[in-house]
């Protein structure tokens, strides 16, 4: 472990009372993380964090809100968001062509995008606690949920997964929950707010594992 | 590839090793399964290897675990761990431009190549 790691250590132990739960949202492209992400925003701080597309790799930074607080009736939540680029093992700018970028743009989105997943692992050891956002009409054994989840679990992170676009007909919750029986599922859909009173209060239940 | 020929690397010289094979155009079965942390580090290399190499947009990955449950199933695979490496998984790893696609369930996997 290097010096400045172990700086880093004592004084966040230092500061332990006083500093602020870092929490992030993880999941493949086109999961839904900025959509939830802005959605939280809205919901609490009335502005968004970002774009929202249904081309893939919209998010290519990791954006921030340095202080969300959501409310629970006596309760109270603050937390610092952070809204990560998706992870995905391959990206090919013949993929964004399909969408009508011209050949140059696409390239510089790949190219983008391929920093953006780096930058998202990179932050994995900074999280506190973690939202993974699954596409419930997906498979959710697709191994970028596994490895996302795997890595958090090697780190002692508390996770909550959140399964999104229920409001579709391929959706299943009951998939995802039997791909991860160690971890709470909850099933959302942004677009139509549902779920959001639940997905709050396993919020609440998620920060108060963070050690 | 049997597990031991990557055992007694380190994590970087161990994903350099995978990905020497799939940037050669193979697709790599390995007898075990890598750590967490060092799937994450083969995801973050082959991001960096995406556009400097010619042709190469990255990897098809999948894990296969057998999750035997039990006392018995434990012990026997805690042994064959210390005896032969993690025998109880089974990694594939492919160069997308070979491998359409991986698909997993928790029993098996299909290899959909281009």
């Amino acid at each position: 472990m290097g010096i400045f790691s172990l700086t880093k250590k004592f004084f966040s132990k230092f500061f332990k009372g006083k500093r602020k739960v870092k929490l992030g949202f993880y999941g493949p492209p086109n999961a839904g993380k900025t959509s939830l992400a802005n959605k939280i925003c809205e919901d609490w701080l009335g502005e968004s964090i970002g774009t929202v597309s249904n081309i893939p790799h919209e998010t290519r930074s990791v954006q921030f809100k340095e202080e969300v607080t959501i409310k629970k009736g006596a309760k109270e939540l603050s937390f610092k968001l952070i809204d990560t680029p998706g992870i995905a093992t391959k990206i090919d700018y013949e993929d964004f062509l399909k969408f009508g970028m011209g050949k140059g743009e696409a390239q510089k989105r790949a190219k983008e995008a391929t920093h953006g997943v780096i930058e998202s692992i990179k932050w994995l050891d900074d999280m506190d606690a973690v939202v993974v956002v699954i596409d419930s009409t997906q498979n959710p054994y697709s191994q970028v949920n596994i490895t996302i989840i795997g890595n958090l679990a090697a780190r002692n992170v508390p996770v909550l997964i959140a399964a999104n676009k229920v409001d579709l007909r391929k959706a299943d919750v009951k998939k995802v929950e039997a791909a991860f029986p160690e971890y709470d599922v909850i099933g959302i859909s942004v677009k139509e707010g549902t779920n959001m009173e639940e997905f709050y209060e396993s919020l609440f239940k998620l920060v108060r594992k963070v050690k | 590839m049997p597990y031991g020929e990557i055992a007694s690397l380190g994590s970087a010289e161990r994903i350099k090793k995978i990905l020497s094979l799939v940037l050669a155009g193979k697709v790599v079965i390995l007898q075990g399964q890598l750590k967490a942390e060092e799937e994450s580090r083969l995801i973050e290399d082959t991001m960096a290897l995406i556009g400097h190499i010619s042709g190469f947009r990255g990897i098809e990955l999948a894990v296969l675990e057998n999750k035997e449950e039990g006392a018995g199933a434990k012990f026997k695979n805690s042994v064959a761990r210390m005896l032969i490496g993690q025998r109880n998984a089974m990694t594939v790893i492919g160069p997308a431009n070979i491998v359409k696609e991986i698909k997993r369930n928790p029993k098996k996997l299909e290899i959909l190549l281009k």
